[in-house]
């Protein structure tokens, strides 16, 4: 009952001095929704990449003097492979066009006499391959076979993504902690103030008997405040954005991928982004009251 | 109810403000301190409010040694005590009840009981009809009175007062003075620092002098 009174007590003191409080809170949910952002940024870009790891292909190159019929002889070979699902056989002349559409680089190949592109078969392998060691096997196979002049296996370059999507995890879990401390001494330094503000209701206080807890309490329940509404405007803000983001995303991964659809906060993610960002605004308020209400003397 | 033995207090910017104090007020008395200002009035109240500490000697408080309270028990102790003030501190912001039932709420009393007590003590202060005003408001006298009921509402056994009518003009003096013997008369013990010694004269009550932090009579 006392701290219920406490607790609306805390918010109508917030809702008294609208102008400062809608700064910090504006402060404060900037910073967590830029966490909030950076998490779903990783979240996303690792959805897309768990596709990828679907996707291993191998690239073969045929040697400059194969014919199309030994291609497409190799081609009708391969496709009984048992660990292999479909082959795509690129002749030259499609190569030339599909590079000229993609690089842009099409009238520098005119100028050239011939077309330096080679013929290719691209292999899907089976999905039941997924491990590294398989997948080389195969490769290791398909190198040797005499038409073939290279065989690529094109995992190296999912490979470093997938280490550069580490890297990224872990500067967004660096930066989120940093901008949880921002959060904690931005909520800290405004009750500061507010007791720097409330320094003659906090002396009255002590003076007719009031302990330390007692005085604390309404100011814990504004840094709890504080959070709190932070926390829903971040969210409002980190969905929002998410919503304008949505359709280039998906337009994007359409082109690359088919159909990838851009995930949201899920429900249980929505309630620890409350949660925490309430608790960061007491920590804020525990801090700064531990440390300055002892100092606040009757004298 | 109050003891003070050879109670010396030194501060940094003056050397001594209080010289071997040493006197006893007993339970249900009422005395007056007087002296001129700066005789050292304040810091003897402010020691035994606890919120200035002795440099020598001891205080006790209701036979309890105010030099070995911890900082946790203050404010238990303060509930026991009543202050009021020269300036009033009242909290401008909140209402005369609100002002009134502030040590009920800090004490922990239910809504029920803070209403009536407070209540009660604005029809003893004779402030019935002013409990939604604020404080800035009021006049002098009206301020003071609703001091004086923060200060007994949660009936405590000691009232301490730094020159309560310091701002008031005799008749409202002479109004809170009545009220001051009132609360004598039903057990409670009254501390009064106060420069106006028409007052004291008149009360007929103990008077303590202090002169320039040295007890010269009481």
């Amino acid at each position: 009952m006392v701290h219920l009174q406490a607790l609306l007590f805390s918010l109508g003191q917030q809702l008294r001095t609208p102008f400062s409080s809608v700064l910090t809170i504006a402060v404060l949910s900037i910073s967590i929704a830029l966490s909030g952002l950076f998490y779903l940024l990783v979240k996303n870009v690792n959805h897309l990449t768990g596709q990828f790891e679907t996707s291993n292909q191998i690239t073969l190159f045929l040697g400059q003097h194969v014919s199309e019929q030994d291609g497409e002889r190799l081609q009708r070979q391969l496709e009984k492979h048992r660990n292999i699902q479909a082959t795509r056989l690129i002749t030259k002349a499609e190569g030339l066009k599909e590079f000229e559409s993609y690089s842009g680089f099409g009238d520098a190949l005119k100028a050239l006499n011939s077309n330096p592109l080679p013929m290719v078969v691209q292999v899907f392998p089976r999905l039941s391959l997924t491990t590294q060691q398989q997948l080389q096997q195969l490769l290791d196979e398909l190198k040797v076979i005499p038409v073939v002049s290279v065989a690529k296996l094109d995992m190296q370059w999912v490979q470093r993504l997938k280490a550069i999507i580490v890297l990224i995890e872990r500067g967004v879990l660096v930066l989120a902690s940093i901008l949880a401390f921002a959060v904690i001494f931005i909520t800290g330094n405004t009750i500061r103030l507010e007791l720097q503000n409330r320094q003659q209701e906090v002396v009255i206080a002590k003076l007719v008997g009031a302990t330390n807890g007692f005085i604390a309490r309404p100011f814990l329940y504004s840094g709890f405040w504080y959070g709190f509404l932070a926390g829903i405007f971040a969210w409002l803000m980190i969905t929002g954005l998410m919503k304008l983001l949505q359709p280039p995303i998906e337009h994007l991964t359409r082109l690359y991928l088919g159909y990838q659809e851009v995930i949201f906060l899920s429900v249980m993610n929505s309630v620890i982004l409350l949660a925490v960002s309430s608790l960061l605004g007491v920590v804020g308020a525990w801090g700064v009251l531990v440390t300055q209400l002892n100092r606040l003397k009757p004298e | 109810m109050i003891k003070f033995d050879h109670v010396s207090k030194g501060y940094a910017e003056v050397s001594d403000a209080l010289v071997n104090v040493s006197f006893t007020i007993e339970k249900g008395e009422m005395a007056f301190l007087t002296g001129h200002s700066g005789a050292g009035k304040s810091t003897l109240l402010k020691l035994i409010a606890l919120v200035e500490t002795v440099s020598r000697g001891q205080v006790f408080l209701d036979g309890q040694n105010l030099n070995r309270v911890s900082e946790q028990e203050i404010p238990f102790i303060r509930r026991k005590m009543g202050l009021i003030f020269q300036d009033y501190k009242l909290l401008n912001d909140r209402t005369v009840a609100d002002n009134i039932a502030l040590p009920l709420l800090i004490a922990g009393y239910n809504h029920q009981d803070i209403k009536r007590r407070v209540r009660a003590v604005l029809d003893k202060v004779g402030l019935v009809g002013k409990e939604k005003s604020y404080p800035l408001s009021l006049s002098g006298g009206e301020q003071q009175r609703v001091g004086i009921a923060r200060a007994v509402v949660n009936k405590p056994s000691l009232i301490l007062a730094d020159e309560p009518t310091g701002n008031l003009d005799p008749e409202l003096s002479i109004e809170v003075m009545r009220l001051f013997k009132q609360f004598r008369q039903v057990g409670v013990t009254v501390f009064v620092a106060t420069h106006d010694l028409s007052q004291v004269v008149e009360s007929g009550c103990r008077q303590l002098i202090l002169d320039q932090g040295r007890l010269v009579s009481g």
